[in-house]
């Protein structure tokens, strides 16, 4: 396996708050890498930088061995990392079709519109919202919403995808649906990172777990060893019900 | 030695200016609405003065109050009735909006006062004083004092009265100031009607600096444009640091290049300052 | 019933040219231009969502471009030409500079534009003529033939840029540009260049009132800062455009033309009052029709049906 993202030692300021303190990580080809960490750990932040929405204030960022720290968003999004919004951000009164169609156009490599909305009907179909790929963006329910943020970002054919909080708000049978989706996504070829505050949710499809906390790096490794890190623990549970649990089965 | 005359002659004139601008920006900053009536505005409160003197020999500086509450009843009534209506529309519609209202009154006062330019002039007239090797004329340094005095009035106002809390309240988040019991349409009108009173207060000073006519306020209107930008939209602070950078601008301008590059020049750094700079000289944003 | 509007529109163009008189041709010049100024600013204004009230710097700053350059004996078509092209290098260049800004910021800095290039026309007024104007070189032909020949001009612009805004729309740029105008962030995180896309934009909406600008000048052989740096001019074209409906092709050719008819009507009859008159117009236009005429027909097919 070979870094397709690298991540050093990276910063990000917001009026002298540190929300991202000091962070170094790489993704590699193939994973599904869960982030997660409390709310306010730093995760979208670390998203937002990787993105180049809001760029790193120290540390640099490489993708496929070029330094990406200061691209512009846009630029990023060709090279081919692509991204879900934690809260959904459709094109309100454009098709669905023409929502994918865009990420197509503009990132995917599409040479026309019609090559766009072409690979848009297909990737509708494979997200399951193809029936609705004339109506507004806007008329969709937040499932089917997330599930066109989604196949917007497919239609990048990106070579990284994070998935911020996609299961945000969904009942378990769509969680079950997403999570699905997501190892089928995973399948194609396409490298992922699963942005969750939810720990549970991503235990089942990781092959590796990241653990933020107050913009640190408190973890990296296997899920069945994260699971079991004292500082994760903590982070989660807070100090005194960390050791209790520890006590507890000893 | 020229330069200490132009710098007194450019703070002479910002305590004014922040006056001129204070409104605006209240507005803007709190109801998020360009008014664009805000030259009109002003005019209108200097005609007020101009006749409360010409016709019944009453002084400006004491008609401005009776010119703020004249304006105050026409901002009330307008934000009630009309801007209300688009204050949730994007920008393109609100800023049409109140073009269109200021075409109708400007027009209004094109008919009843015609074009000429007019000017109080105080009999007897104030003079100047002498600091130093600096000219100040009287007029104009108490007409920065009474509008400094307005200004911070307003400061006040905002600050320690309920009124005031309340329009701090929208500021930061109408949905909920209007949960905790502020009466937010009632609250916006109060707001708009502030800006209106600031300006016809502003106006009426200003007749016996200024020769006024409705042609010419559009001039105004673009000095609170450049003093809120320059300064920083949305805080008392924002529009005196604005009101005196601005004074200094035309005086330092008028001195190197000639007076008829005060406004380009303004504007260019209000273009500029948008540029590179869109919260201001005070560099951060709000009311509180 | 878009159709039709646009044969009644061409039907009365044509009319006008054949039986209408002088007035009825120079009617139909104004309409040509405002059609043009419309047209244009819908693509930054109505596509991108980008206030623009810049429309005046550019027809202005093609008006005395224009002049400036025939007066130095540049052929009158060139001079048009090069006239527009200048207003969108002015465009493009400022466009880079303040396309970042949003809402209010990007509607004052683009209105500060207008004053800035007047009153830097009227202070160079060895080049200028400052603020008692610059004539224009007195062109031939018999009051008639000229008034063909400029409507000629006129309407041949306004049709390129009808048909420019037609490809834009259809092409990925106005794709772009809807994106940017729906959500500029999500746009931007698509891979949307939306930096180059606004500039783009900004400079097309330029480059049409540029070359308006320099017809303008020649048809009326006077120009003053005035008049050609009019703030109305920035705020005309916007307002056909909320008439006409946003972001559409065809809605502001329709607004031009139904501003254009109530401009003459309230000229003719309220002389000292039109102002006024264009200012309720305005008032009653975004408090009871926000998205326009078009919008009544958009809606009474439907209530046909219910």
């Amino acid at each position: 396996m070979s870094a397709l993202l690298q991540i050093e030692r990276v910063s990000r300021t917001f009026k002298g708050l540190r929300a991202i303190d000091d962070v170094s990580l790489s993704i590699n080809t193939g994973e599904i890498v869960g982030l997660i960490g409390p709310n306010g750990a730093g995760k979208t932040t670390l998203v937002n930088l990787v993105t180049g929405m809001h760029p790193a204030t120290a540390g640099r960022v490489r993708f496929m061995g070029q330094d990406i720290t200061r691209l512009a968003p846009n630029r990023i999004a060709e090279l081919g990392i692509a991204r879900t919004f934690q809260v959904v951000q459709p094109f309100p009164r454009m098709s669905v079709g023409d929502n994918i169609a865009a990420g197509a156009l503009f990132a995917g490599g599409a040479g026309s519109l019609t090559a766009a909305r072409q690979r848009a009907r297909e990737l509708a179909q494979q997200v399951a919202i193809d029936d609705l790929f004339d109506q507004p963006a806007a008329t969709l329910t937040l499932a089917r919403r997330k599930r066109l943020e989604l196949a917007k970002s497919l239609a990048m054919t990106p070579k990284v995808l994070f998935l911020d909080e996609v299961n945000a708000g969904l009942n378990p049978a769509e969680i079950d649906d997403a999570l699905r989706l997501i190892s089928k996504i995973s399948q194609s070829g396409i490298t992922i990172v699963v942005i969750e505050h939810l720990m549970k949710v991503v235990l089942s499809i990781s092959t590796r777990l990241i653990v933020l906390h107050h913009g640190q790096l408190i973890a990296d490794g296997p899920p069945q060893d994260v699971v079991r890190d004292a500082r994760v623990a903590e982070a989660y549970l807070g100090k005194r019900y960390a050791e209790a649990s520890r006590r507890a089965p000893a | 030695m020229i330069y200490l005359q132009v710098l007194a002659n450019g703070v002479v004139l910002g305590g004014l200016y922040a006056a001129i601008a204070v409104g605006f920006s209240l507005v803007w900053g709190v109801l998020n609405v360009i008014n664009l009536l805000h030259g009109s505005f002003i005019i209108l409160g200097a005609y007020v003065a101009f006749f409360a003197y010409s016709l019944l020999g009453v002084h400006p500086f004491l008609s401005a109050p009776i010119a703020g509450l004249i304006l105050f009843a026409i901002g009330y009534s307008l934000q009630g009735t009309v801007i209300n209506r688009v204050i949730h529309a994007p920008v393109l519609m609100t800023l049409t909006l109140t073009f269109g209202l200021d075409l109708l009154l400007n027009n209004a006062m094109l008919l009843a006062f015609k074009a000429d330019y007019r000017k109080v002039v105080l009999d007897p007239p104030l003079g100047s004083i002498f600091v130093g090797p600096i000219v100040l004329p009287l007029d104009r340094v108490a007409v920065t004092a009474l509008a400094l005095l307005m200004t911070y009035g307003l400061y006040r106002l905002l600050r320690d009265s309920k009124l005031g809390r309340a329009i701090i309240a929208i500021r930061m988040d109408r949905e909920a100031a209007a949960l905790m019991g502020v009466n937010v349409l009632r609250m916006q009108a109060m707001t708009f009607a502030i800006g209106a009173f600031m300006a016809g207060a502003a106006g009426s000073l200003l007749s016996i600096i200024y020769p006024i006519s409705p042609l010419n306020s559009i001039t105004f209107l673009g000095k609170a444009f450049v003093i809120c930008v320059i300064g920083g939209l949305g805080s008392v602070g924002g529009a005196i640091v604005g009101g005196v950078a601005l004074g200094l601008i035309e005086s330092l301008t008028a001195l190197w290049f000639g007076p008829e590059y005060a406004v380009p020049i303004s504007f260019a750094l209000l273009v500029a300052f948008l540029a590179i700079r869109p919260t201001g000289l005070l560099g951060r944003r709000g009311y509180e | 019933m878009r159709m039709v509007v646009i044969l009644v529109i061409l039907a009365a163009c044509l009319a006008a040219l054949v039986f209408g008189g002088n007035y009825a041709l120079r009617l139909a010049t104004i309409f040509a231009m405002y059609a043009t100024l419309a047209l244009s600013w819908n693509i930054i204004g109505g596509l991108a969502g980008y206030p623009s009230f810049a429309t005046a710097a550019f027809f202005g700053l093609g008006t005395y471009a224009s002049a400036i350059l025939q007066s130095s004996g540049m052929p009158m078509v060139f001079a048009w030409l090069l006239g527009g092209i200048i207003a969108a290098g002015f465009a493009a260049l400022i466009g880079l500079a303040i396309l970042h800004l949003k809402g209010h910021y990007f509607a004052i800095a683009s209105l500060a534009l207008v004053e800035v290039v007047r009153e830097l026309v009227n202070i160079n007024d060895r080049l200028t003529g400052g603020g008692m104007g610059l004539n224009l070189p007195i062109t031939h032909g018999s009051v008639t033939q000229q008034a063909v020949y400029f409507l000629g001009a006129m309407a041949t612009l306004a049709l390129i840029t009808l048909l420019s805004a037609a490809a834009v729309q259809r092409g990925k740029l106005g794709f772009a540009l809807r994106c940017i105008q729906q959500n500029e962030d999500a746009a931007v995180m698509l891979g949307v260049n939306a930096r180059l896309y606004k500039a783009a934009a900004f400079t097309l909406s330029a480059v049409f009132p540029g070359i308006a600008g320099g017809i303008y000048a020649s048809w009326v052989h006077y120009i003053d800062p005035s008049d050609v740096f009019d703030i109305l001019l920035s705020v005309k074209p916007l307002v056909m455009v909320l008439v006409g409906g946003l972001g559409t092709l065809f809605g502001p050719v329709v607004g031009a033309a139904v501003f254009l008819g109530l401009e003459e009507a309230v000229w003719r009859s309220f002389l000292t009052v039109h102002a006024a008159v264009l200012g309720a117009l305005i008032v009653a236009l975004i408090l009871f029709l926000p998205n326009g005429l078009m919008s009544i027909a958009r809606r009474l097919p439907k209530a046909g049906q219910a």
